[in-house]
This record gives C-alpha cells, structure tokens and sequence, in this order.
C-alpha cells in the first residue's frame, strides 16, 4: 500500500510516495515552491484538499491549496492581517482542519488564530485573541512569537485551544469570541522563582489532545513534558524516563488516550538528540514510563535536530506509520508504531514539517 | 504615469507583463495601483501594512527608495529582490 509524506524543508515541498512495509526509500513524487521555506503541508481528509504554507525569502509569506500535490498550486485569499494596520504576517506555523464542514483553522506568527469557513479558500482574523495579544506581555521564543499547536474538541466546533511560544495555552468555548487562559503545574525553569507565579510567559512547543479522552492534553513544553487531564487547567509533568524534558515534536496514538511520542533534545543550548544517538520515545500508560525506540535509527554520531512540525502519523495501534525529519534532511519512518524504523529519504533540505497525507 | 518594471515572478504575476504605466504621488500609491489591477500580486511587494517587503528593493529612476517616495508622472520604478533575502 502506498503511502504518501507531504515533507516541508527549507527549500520547498517534497512530496515522497513509499511502501511502509517495504521499509525501502520513498520516491519524491514531486517538488514544489523551489527556493521557498515551507513551514508545514497537510491534506484535509474530509475534501482531500492539499494545503502548505510557505515563505519567500523576498516575497513573504503565503498558503496555498491544491486538489493533487504534483500539480498546480492556488493561492487562498489570506491569511493576512488588516491592510493599513500596523502588523503584517510573517510565517503560517500550522493549518489545521476543524470540526464543522470547511472549517479549518492557521496559527501564524506574530502570533493570530485565523479561521476559514470556504474549504481554505479564504481567511480570517481572529479577533477576540488578537485583542488579547495586544493587551498582554506576549513574549517571543527563539522561533518568534507563533502560535503553531491547535486542538479541536472532536464532534464540537465551539471549543479549541490554542499553543503559542511564549505565550502559554489559550483555550474557547464559545467558538473564539472570547478566550480564556490560567493554569497549575507548567513551571517555567528559565525565569527566576520570584517572576513564575502566575505567569504566562510560557514556551509551549507543542500540543496535541488526546480525540479518544478529549479532556486530556499532551504538551511538550520547553524543558518539560505535561499532561493535562482537566482541559488545560492543571498539568501533570511527565520528564521522568526521559533523557531530557526538551524538545518539539510530539505525536499521539489517536486511538489510545494513554499514548504519546516525544523525540527528546539535549536542551535549549544544545538542540540535538542526546549522546549522540537518534531515538524516539513512546508511553502507553499517559507518561508514567517511555519506551525507548531506536531500531533502524542512527546510533553513533548522530547529531540531529528534529523541528516542531517534523513528526507525523497516519492510521493507529500498532500498526500506526511514524515518520520524522532532520534539519539533516534525513526522513525516517517507522511501519509498526515505532518498534521498527527505515531510512525514506536523505538528503533533502532541512525538514521543516512532515504529515502523512 | 509613472513607469513600473518587473522581472519574474512578479511580472507573471501582473498579468504577465514586466511593463506597467501606473498613477500615484508615491510609490506606494503606484504599487497600490499595481494590486488593484493585478490581484495575484497582492501581498508580494506591500505587506498588510502597506510597507514594502524588507527584502524586496524598488528603485526609482535608479535611487533606492521605500514606499513613502514622491513618484513624478514620468519617474521610472524598478522591483528587484534584495541581496539580503532568500533562504539558506
């Protein structure tokens, strides 16, 4: 059975066409927006519409959509911030479907929630969280001000919630007129004791919730691991068992509300996989152990750097397909949830995002 | 109307002529006329904001300027991208 990777790296879309459990290299199929940084790509399973976000390094920043990846590329009206104002859009960290029909959500950076109703075609601010970025202190993390992780509530498009790096969790019941933040257990180890109560300058990597138990929330955050089960109101870290609490992937078992997949870093000076060896982490009791993974993973002298958007997933159990990316532009995937790996591509541009379409 | 010349992309993104005689006191007011009638290049010059984009350079009659130069109706503007941008 083929499977197909939508790769985003820094020099345009690779879209790489394989058998799983061959465990033999893809085929690039096709290469799109040469030249161009494409943060993320995606295919919407409810159209099959093609979606990818990429940057000029002249130009700007702009989303595209496409029925066949290999063919031509429309661009969608937005997103872009209101003409005249003082802000413009620098980078579309993410696009996610959402839970009514056309409805899909962006998470941009500097840091806007944006919402289509059209299948993609076009966009829309935000507003109610806009205006709480521009009322609160939101702080940059060393990718900018982004908000790049979007949980929907599966079968209710009222709620959502939102990551942004540093600006911590922002979650809406009402469908995104009004937006609300606050919670226990993150602690921000890169800001002195005194200036942590209470503050919501909180580098959130990543977040993804869990469809089978929606009230729970896996974080990987910057230095630690959380869950949440109470809707992002309390966390619960989970570092232990891993060699570092630091990193930005993260995936879970869309069918096990327990499960959840980290690839650890060594930590925010030193952003490559530890003791020199690349290897994913894999819990199935909700973070009270990990599993190391590793077999068909480089295991000396592998000085890798896996990106925040570079870790997708397609189908569940054990036998869900993993696959990752480097910086390296090294492409790695595994057929049988991460018992086993395989090599699908080397030497692409630095990955930037990876999803199975 | 002042005398607007593009290279590729942006000229196959303006009806796919890199040769355009457009109105406007500035030259963002003449960029602007360059969007309204070539929406496919909306956003590639001009950002939201209206400013031109920090790698892209317009020249006017040779001078390097920004959006907020006075254009006169026989000035020649040139697009071209900027040895700063691009992506390693």
């Amino acid at each position: 059975m083929t499977t197909e990777l939508l790769v985003g790296t820094k020099k345009g879309l690779f879209v790489l066409r394989g058998d799983a459990a061959a465990g033999t290299p893809f085929e690039i199929a096709a290469r799109a927006f040469p030249g161009d940084t494409v943060e993320f790509a995606i295919r919407d399973p409810r159209t099959g519409r093609y979606f990818a976000s990429h940057t000029s390094g002249f130009y700007g920043p702009r989303l595209m959509y496409a029925d066949d990846p290999t063919g031509e590329w429309t661009q969608a009206q937005g997103p872009a911030f209101p003409e005249g104002g003082d802000t413009a859009l620098e980078r579309i960290w993410v696009i996610t479907p959402g839970e009514a029909d056309g409805l899909l959500y962006a998470g941009v950076a500097p840091a806007a929630l944006f919402s289509s109703t059209d299948d993609g075609e076009s966009w829309s601010l935000n507003e109610a969280l806009w205006k709480e970025h521009q009322a609160g202190d939101w702080q940059p993390g060393a990718g900018g001000l982004a908000l790049h992780s979007i949980c929907p509530w599966p079968g209710d498009p009222q709620r959502l919630a939102v990551g942004v790096s540093a600006a911590g969790v922002w979650i809406t019941d009402d469908g995104g007129q009004t937006w609300r933040t606050g919670y226990d257990g993150i602690v921000p180890e890169y800001l002195p004791e005194e200036a942590r109560e209470g503050t919501n300058t909180l580098c959130i990597h990543n977040m993804h919730r869990a469809p089978a138990r929606p009230e729970r929330l896996f974080m990987q955050f910057h230095g630690n691991v959380y869950r949440s089960d109470d809707e992002g109101s309390s966390w619960k870290e989970l570092r232990a068992g891993l060699p570092s609490g630091f990193g930005f992937p993260l995936v879970i078992d869309p069918a096990d509300p327990d499960s959840a997949y980290v690839i650890p870093l060594v930590g925010a000076e030193d952003r490559v996989t530890p003791d020199a060896r690349m290897r994913v982490y894999e819990t199935r009791d909700a973070g009270s152990t990990w599993i190391e993974h590793g077999d068909g993973l480089p295991s000396d002298e592998a000085y890798l750097t896996v990106l925040r958007q570079a870790f997708g997933s397609a189908g569940e159990g054990s036998g869900m397909q993993l696959y990752f990316g480097a910086t390296s532009g090294d492409v790695f995937g595994s057929p049988d949830a991460g018992a086993s790996w395989f090599q699908v591509h080397e030497r692409l541009a630095p990955v930037t995002s990876v999803r199975v379409a | 109307m002042a005398k607007v010349r593009l290279r590729a992309p942006l000229s196959q993104r303006s009806g796919g002529s890199g040769a355009h005689d457009l109105p406007g006191a500035t030259v963002g007011e003449v960029l602007r006329e360059l969007e309204r009638r070539h929406p496919p290049i909306v956003g590639w010059i001009l950002d939201e904001r209206g400013a031109v984009r920090p790698h892209v350079n317009v020249f006017v009659n040779g001078e390097p300027t920004r959006e907020d130069a006075v254009v006169e109706p026989t000035d020649v503007l040139q697009v071209l991208p900027s040895i700063s941008g691009g992506c390693v």
